[in-house]
């Protein structure tokens, strides 16, 4: 017998006791309908134990080896935004009723977790102006690929038209997913920052299932949804919008502007970026598409005594009753993080979630203003593409971007995102976002840092 | 410690009187947030503008781009929110709160120090587009994960992106899928048993792949019959979970392996059920291909309420190149990097990489035990599964006797004779403070119900709780009335739950 593990009870009288009333000589015979051939033999070669004091110095090393947003000030977003994230999330977050839980399969021992949901799904409703939202999704990404594939189901065609402006990772994901399903991606380039309007009407036919368009899209310009519905509608495709929830704030919802499907990703909501992961994908849909929507969904009701209640609804559409005939395999949803989310907009609320937008915006166009005027650097598709948080700095010609963060980051900065992987005619070119957490001081100190770096570091 | 001493709850009865009397606010109904809303009011803190604000918002984004009507959040303050949600949580149950045997689902214990982990700054704070070599100590973590999963599944490499165990599924499939075609074969069938979860062939579906679903005989086991009957040139994959969702291991896995590979078929293992079995054997040596780990099982990373969590797949040599990209690599000079250089990567399936929060504390938790340590976590698993099961046979009906692994079912048709059905018991456990069993899955088991213990529980916890489910059978037989009306003591009684499908309402709709 090892030693005594703090997580496991068993002792040795137990042990004992209860291999008596199970009748079994020792535990070796309750594994005795394992055959021999494919017992493990030995100790496995794996990461040995540790003592509790050890294993957080040893964590605490390798994070430590880890540059973070609170040693470092960020000017880095796309797709993960250094947002203040107010400190009572962290203390309701934590209570374990919340996270040591699992999905809420008893409603009446459940009704703290179906009822945050129910919120949350409200609150995407309010920000999104869609009719229903779902319970969440792992990420954006993924929820995008879901409305993809919901919109082929929905349409019963197969062209997925979708624009280069957005995200690149979650164009890949889009891919990956529609080779599965037997989807064709067809993808719209970018003229200005923005969706090419002729090239999207172009490339949109009466076999188009949908338009996928993230607004503000990846390199940080609003979209004008208003001018792309009318032709997505025509061809009797779906309009489906990637959005970030917090610019909802104060820019008009895709659902009063025409999206069927709007999803998108919670994490400026309240929580951390975490390497990228696990954040928070939301999901919404007009009325018409409720019964396609994928994952939980939960509805009110009432108990026996007529007092309102909450349980998971309409799980016919779902994969452990239609198992092969599903449309979606999702069996999950990110509740914790949904919780986060869901607290971050209590506090906000409607004067706080209009500021905190208005600070982003104000705040970045300072920086774009700062950062456009540096000898050599200039913004291109200013003024005319409109941004929410973030946009595109061309740098002096010649410099190497990643070079240059590595610079950066020596002087305490997180620069921009390097754009000339996923657009190489954006070669020499950054994404830079900048928040309500940035001061005045940290955005000169940023200009100036790049405006001395950038005369030193050449390709 | 049994939580009906526990909790001072009026008895049943009482309860009962009280209803009957018309005291229908014995537990008054919660308001939702926006109830609470009064104008003017606020709960944040922001930054101040100190960036030139005299201009208008208009001249910086054109109005017609801006929100006519504000959206119709809340607006209370710093305590009601703490009010509120703190008063949400005592209406919910998890591990911390007491039992939570539900089968399938793996609820051990969440340690805090898994949580303490997470929330470092150097580990959740950080961005994946950082400088690489700002994010080697993150690197390093999941490298090392990466090695000692597959170390503990017997596979060649793991890729740690999945966000999920279905998430998982699909990834796997996807790469079975790649691999035939890069093969020139053509097989779209995905061979599952009749008491697989419904994740399997829902990922079948979305991976454009077939399902065949096959019967499993009268000992619960895979029919080999039927099985050979299945197999042929179409075939792409089996999915098994080992040991199923009955709780048994299949003694001739080497046999159903050899008749899938036989056949051209890849063998995909669904780890839903891997606490049974680590450091006991692997689903590398059982003859699988592929398998996906639920870390929020297996590794205690917490199930959060429904999410997040995360679905690593391991492969064997020959699936290595069409593993998502990128993989976490090693150079030469011992740093780490992301590769994308993979061809024949079926692509991406999750942005950035995977949930990297949950993936520390699955590092976390196995650095704590250790591979010795985690062979403890199986047989103690095991050995309460089988203590269960041997003294509930008193009073429920074992269909498949022997022994089980980590879980195992139970019918409860015996109580049917009474009027009393499963979801019955499973209500009554409510109101001695247990969180019940799995019911009704898998499908293939009348009356069905699930239990699995897990290795963090204690032989009184167990007990109490066994003792409970023999006096529900016992009740069920001399007052079923008293069964068929439970719950007595949670916040809201049983709910309609055809009435929330037929008309639903999904949003409070505040406006």
């Amino acid at each position: 017998m090892t030693s005594q593990h703090r997580y496991i009870p068993m002792t040795e009288q137990d042990q004992t006791e209860m291999l008596q009333t199970i009748g079994a000589a020792s535990i070796d015979d309750l594994f005795r309908d394992i055959p021999a051939s494919i017992r493990y033999e030995g100790t496995l070669p794996m990461s040995g134990a540790l003592d509790e004091w050890a294993l957080l110095r040893h964590l605490k090393q390798l994070a430590g080896r880890n540059a973070d947003q609170d040693s470092s000030i960020s000017f880095l977003g796309a797709g993960l935004y250094d947002h203040h994230i107010p400190v009572v999330i962290n203390h309701l977050a934590s209570r374990s009723e919340f996270y040591t839980a699992y999905t809420p399969y008893q409603p009446e021992i459940s009704q703290g977790e179906l009822q945050a949901i129910f919120e949350f799904q409200s609150y995407i409703c309010e920000l999104t102006g869609m009719a229903v939202a779902n319970a969440s999704m792992y990420d954006g990404a993924t929820a995008l690929a879901e409305a993809a594939a919901l919109a082929s189901a929905h349409t019963r065609r197969k062209r997925i038209v979708i624009s280069r402006a957005v995200h690149p990772e979650a164009r890949e994901i889009v891919r990956t997913t529609a080779r599965g399903l037997g989807l064709d991606v067809v993808e719209v380039a970018v003229k200005d920052g923005l969706t090419d309007m002729d090239a999207l009407a172009a490339a949109i036919d009466e076999t188009t299932a949908a338009v996928l368009l993230q607004s503000p899209n990846f390199l940080g310009g609003i979209e004008n949804l208003a001018a792309i519905e009318p032709a997505v509608h025509a061809a009797k495709a779906l309009l489906v919008v990637s959005a970030n929830p917090l610019s909802l704030g104060l820019l008009e919802s895709p659902g009063a502007l025409g999206a069927d499907i709007v999803v998108g990703d919670a994490q400026p909501l309240g929580i951390a970026s975490s390497l990228g992961g696990p954040t928070c994908g939301f999901f919404a849909v007009a009325e018409p598409l409720m019964r396609r929507m994928p994952g939980r969904i939960v509805g009110q009701t009432k108990d026996l005594d007529g007092k309102r209640g909450f349980v998971l609804t309409l799980q016919a559409r779902e994969q452990h009753i239609r198992r092969e005939k599903a449309t979606s395999n999702i069996c999950s949803n990110q509740a914790l993080l949904a919780l986060c989310a869901s607290i971050y907009l209590s506090v906000m609320g409607k004067q706080g979630i209009r500021d905190t937008a208005e600070l982003n915006i104000r705040k970045s166009h300072y920086g774009a203003r700062m950062l456009g005027a540096l000898e050599g650097f200039s913004l291109p598709w200013q003024p005319q593409t409109p941004f929410f948080n973030e946009f595109v700095l061309r740098l002096p010609d010649g410099i190497n971007v990643s070079e240059l963060n590595r610079r950066l980051l020596q002087e305490g900065f997180f620069g921009g995102y390097d754009l000339g992987g996923a657009y190489p005619e954006l070669e020499g070119h950054m994404l830079v976002a900048v928040t309500e957490k940035r001061t005045r001081e940290e955005i000169d100190a940023f200009a100036a840092a790049l405006g001395r770096l950038s005369k030193v570091v050449h390709v | 410690m049994s939580m009906s001493t526990s909790n001072p709850s009026p008895t049943p009865e009482v309860l009962t009187e009280l209803r009957r009397a018309g005291a229908a606010d014995v537990k008054p109904e919660k308001a939702l947030i926006f109830e609470l809303s009064r104008e003017g009011r606020r709960a944040y803190s922001l930054p101040f503008c100190d960036v030139p604000a005299d201009d208008d918002l208009e001249s910086l984004i054109p109005g017609a781009l801006l929100r006519k009507q504000p959206a119709s959040l809340p607006e209370v303050y710093e305590v009601d929110v703490i009010r509120h949600y703190t008063e949400l949580s005592r209406r919910n149950f998890g591990v911390d709160n007491g039992f939570y045997p539900l089968g399938s689902c793996t609820m051990k214990y969440n340690p805090k120090i898994n949580e303490d982990a997470a929330r470092l700054s150097g580990f959740a704070r950080i961005h994946p587009y950082q400088p690489e070599e700002s994010l080697q100590g993150a690197f390093e973590l999941l490298y090392t994960l990466q090695n000692d999963l597959a170390a503990l599944t017997g596979m060649d490499f793991v890729t740690l992106q999945p966000a999920a165990g279905a998430h998982g599924e699909w990834t796997g499939l996807m790469m079975i899928r790649a691999y035939h075609e890069s093969r020139g074969e053509t097989r779209t069938k995905v061979i599952v048993p009749d008491s697989s979860h419904g994740t399997n062939p829902a990922s079948a579906t979305t991976a454009g792949l077939d399902t065949i679903t096959i019967k499993s005989n009268e000992r619960g086991f895979v029919d080999l019959d039927a099985l050979r009957a299945a197999v042929g040139p179409d075939t792409a994959a089996l999915m098994l979970t080992n040991p199923s969702t009955l709780g048994l291991f299949e003694e001739q896995i080497e046999e159903i392996a050899a008749i899938v590979h036989e056949a051209g078929g890849l063998l995909y293992y669904d780890g839903a059920n891997s606490n049974a079995i680590m450091g006991i054997t692997r689903p590398g040596d059982m003859g699988f291909d592929v398998v996906h780990l639920n870390l929020h099982k297996t590794m205690s990373t917490p199930h959060g309420g429904g999410g997040p969590g995360a679905g690593p797949v391991g492969v064997k040599q020959h699936l290595i190149p069409f593993l998502p990209k990128p993989v976490v690599s090693k150079r030469q000079d011992g740093s780490y990097f992301f590769d994308y250089e993979r061809p024949q990567s079926i692509g991406r399936v999750k942005s950035y990489y995977g949930n990297f929060g949950i993936l520390v504390r699955a590092y976390t938790y196995i650095r704590t035990y250790g591979p010795e340590g985690l062979r403890r976590v199986s047989e103690c698993a095991v050995l309460n599964a089988n203590y269960m099961m041997a003294r509930l046979s008193e009073a429920y009906e074992i269909p498949y006797p022997g022994v089980c692994k980590h879980e195992f079912v139970m019918s409860g048709r015996g109580l049917k004779q009474y009027g009393v059905r499963t979801l019955d018991v499973a209500k009554r456990l409510l109101d001695f403070g247990y969180h019940p069993p799995t019911i009704y899955f898998p499908l293939n088991v009348e009356e069905c119900i699930m239990i699995e213990p897990t290795e963090t529980e204690s032989k009184e916890t167990l007990d109490a709780f066994i003792d409970t489910m023999i006096r529900i059978a016992k009740e069920a037989q001399d007052t079923p009335e008293l069964v068929l009306n439970a719950p007595y003591t949670t916040v809201v009684r049983r709910l309609d739950e055809t009435l929330a499908a037929r008309k639903p309402v999904l949003n409070c709709s505040c406006r």
